[in-house]
């Protein structure tokens, strides 16, 4: 499309040279620019460089890092089965929430669709769990997963079906799986959201001439709704996976990682050794691997999605 | 948007029954959003006894002790207090921050300005619970150069615009680029420098996104645990999620108790959520459809 020259760009061409009016103009650019800029490199430009600089030392944070040890920090975290296992955790976390918790918020955000009466609601409801503080639904949740079952609701639910209560965060086969069920419970609202809004903006008229054409329910959804719905997908499962990979609060405060490690992930692990351990420097390599992990993650997710935009030609 | 729809060509009774099961459905996920609550709120109703032998039924009478007590202590408010200062710090740093740099990104141009844009996104991709670590080490090396930022909620506040200025920026960028290039035109015609412009026709336009940005810095100010774990120390300066996991800690297995303490500290969230769920929500979508 052809854009009209509007006065200001005009206006900005205008002065070439140094005058007085584009010295004012760029001492405000600078002045709008300096907080933001100054914060952001402080606190999050500087501290990569600086954990790359600790990561090469064997350093328990009294006095200064003297101890180089090159790149021995890395090398042993690989080496470590209890990181192997975060890792492992880590990606089971992100299988099941764009396996299972998507696909549930998909589900029922397409249900609550664009006219069902009470949308307003229902809406309200299902986020309602996105705004409460992570360390308070860790604490609800294990009032829940309580072992003893006359003390905790799912036992007891348990023990009436079964007769046996189950062990949701002392069992290690399923302590990840309970700890999913909390995450769920906490965060398909957020990605529901994100649907429905996505949902809004395909045209009601698109699906219409679908069905006057003979679709069904079925087919509008797989090959009208999903596909315009594709730019929301995207960001959700980038955020997903972004937020799986930096799981902490909720983990640490039911588990701590445990029991025996079977629910470690990535930032627990860097939380361990950096802030209770206190080895600096092998804490830091951690971070630098989350970073590349991350890092990678957002670069290769961004090339492989970057198709046609459907929404584009509308 | 009801008027749009043709007649649906679905038979009545299969319309009744598709409707229904939809109803249904949502309903079981209703209750299974509000189960963990309940639980809660009776739980903060009894005593640590009825906690024990009737755990999960309704708290007949109510038991108002627990409640009572958490409320009559100083701490509970001291913790609500230094919430309420970083939020409102975080807050009204980040509006500021985020306002400024918006309005450059979506209206002025300069040499770099896409390499300057790019920077900013890069802090989409680390967030704080990844960086926590790094980000110690600069607070701590800032307190060795004598800048107590260490055991400061200053400190904290200060992180968490930090590590908000990326998406809020990508926000509001947003929101400042819908506002009619026209406008800008007529306010240079009358005379107006692009601060005026700012100030003057930006910014009194701009309220909603304003608002929908500070609501959702607010949320993820007053639910942040991790960086007042790292940074504060002294338990005069702890937030109410740090309160709130200490108590549990200390409390653990008295459940009625911290069943009580825990439904307290959610209350100001969902008020505040019922009151301001449109520009958080509002936030949200425009940050992630957006973005």
């Amino acid at each position: 499309m052809q854009k009209t020259p509007f006065v200001a760009d005009i206006y900005s061409q205008r002065r070439i040279s140094g005058s007085p009016r584009r010295f004012q103009d760029g001492l405000l650019i600078a002045l709008f620019l300096l907080p933001a800029l100054i914060l952001f490199l402080l606190f999050v430009i500087y501290p990569i460089f600086r954990s790359i600089y600790f990561s090469m030392f064997d350093w328990n944070g009294l006095g200064p890092a003297v101890d180089f040890v090159g790149l021995q920090n890395f090398k042993d975290i690989l080496s470590d089965q209890v990181f192997l296992k975060a890792v492992w955790n880590v990606l089971l976390i992100v299988v099941f929430s764009v396996g299972l918790q998507l696909p549930l918020a998909l589900g029922l955000a397409v249900m609550v669709g664009r006219g069902l009466p009470g949308r307003g609601l229902f809406r309200t409801i299902f986020f309602m769990p996105y705004v409460l503080a992570e360390v308070n639904v860790a604490i609800m949740w294990m009032l829940l997963f309580n072992p003893d079952p006359d003390r905790g609701l799912l036992n007891a639910i348990a023990v009436a079906l079964s007769g046996e209560p189950i062990g949701w965060l002392g069992n290690p086969s399923l302590v990840l799986f309970s700890i999913f069920i909390a995450l769920t419970w906490k965060y398909f609202g957020f990605h529901m959201l994100l649907y429905l809004a996505g949902l809004q903006n395909i045209p009601l008229e698109i699906e219409e001439a679908a069905r006057i054409d003979g679709a069904n329910s079925f087919q509008n959804f797989f090959y009208i709704t999903l596909p315009l719905l594709g730019s929301t997908i995207r960001t959700s499962v980038y955020l997903s996976v972004l937020g799986s990979i930096q799981q902490f609060i909720l983990v640490w405060i039911m588990t701590k990682g445990g029991p025996i490690n079977a629910s470690e992930t990535l930032a627990t692990y860097m939380y361990r050794f950096g802030f209770i351990r206190f080895q600096l420097g092998y804490g830091s390599a951690v971070a630098i691997y989350m970073f590349i992990l991350c890092l990678i993650f957002s670069l290769v997710y961004q090339r492989l999605t970057r198709q046609p935009d459907y929404l584009t030609g509308l | 948007m009801e008027a749009y729809h043709p007649a649906p060509r679905l038979p009545r009774m299969q319309k009744f029954l598709t409707r229904f099961l939809q109803y249904f459905v949502l309903g079981i996920v209703v209750v299974i959003i509000f189960v963990p609550l309940v639980i809660l709120i009776f739980g903060s109703l009894k005593t640590t006894g009825e906690m024990y032998s009737h755990p999960y039924a309704i708290p007949n009478p109510p038991h108002w002790e627990n409640l009572k007590a958490i409320l009559s202590q100083p701490t509970f408010w001291r913790l609500m207090r230094n919430s309420v200062v970083l939020m409102l710090a975080t807050t009204g740093g980040v509006v500021f921050v985020c306002g400024l740099a918006a309005f450059v990104f979506a209206r002025l141009n300069f040499r770099g300005k896409g390499l300057v844009f790019n920077l900013f996104t890069v802090g989409l991709m680390f967030p704080i619970n990844v960086a926590i670590l790094p980000v110690y080490f600069v607070l701590r090396q800032m307190n060795e150069m004598g800048v107590p930022l260490l055991d400061s909620l200053v400190g904290v506040i200060l992180v968490q615009i930090a590590f908000n200025i990326s998406g809020n920026i990508l926000i509001l960028r947003g929101f400042f680029t819908a506002i009619p290039a026209e406008l800008q035109d007529a306010s240079y015609i009358d005379g107006c420098n692009n601060f005026d412009f700012f100030w003057r026709i930006l910014l009194p336009l701009a309220r909603p996104a304003l608002g929908a940005v500070a609501a959702l810095t607010m949320i993820v100010s007053w639910n942040d645990l991790l960086v007042p774990l790292v940074v504060l120390n002294s338990d005069e300066l702890w937030t109410l999620p740090l309160g709130t996991m200490q108590f549990q800690g200390q409390w653990g297995q008295d459940l009625a108790l911290v069943s009580a303490f825990v439904a307290l500290s959610s209350i100001p969230t969902i008020i505040f959520y019922l009151f301001a769920e449109r520009q958080i929500i509002s936030g949200l979508t425009a940050g992630a459809v957006k973005g």
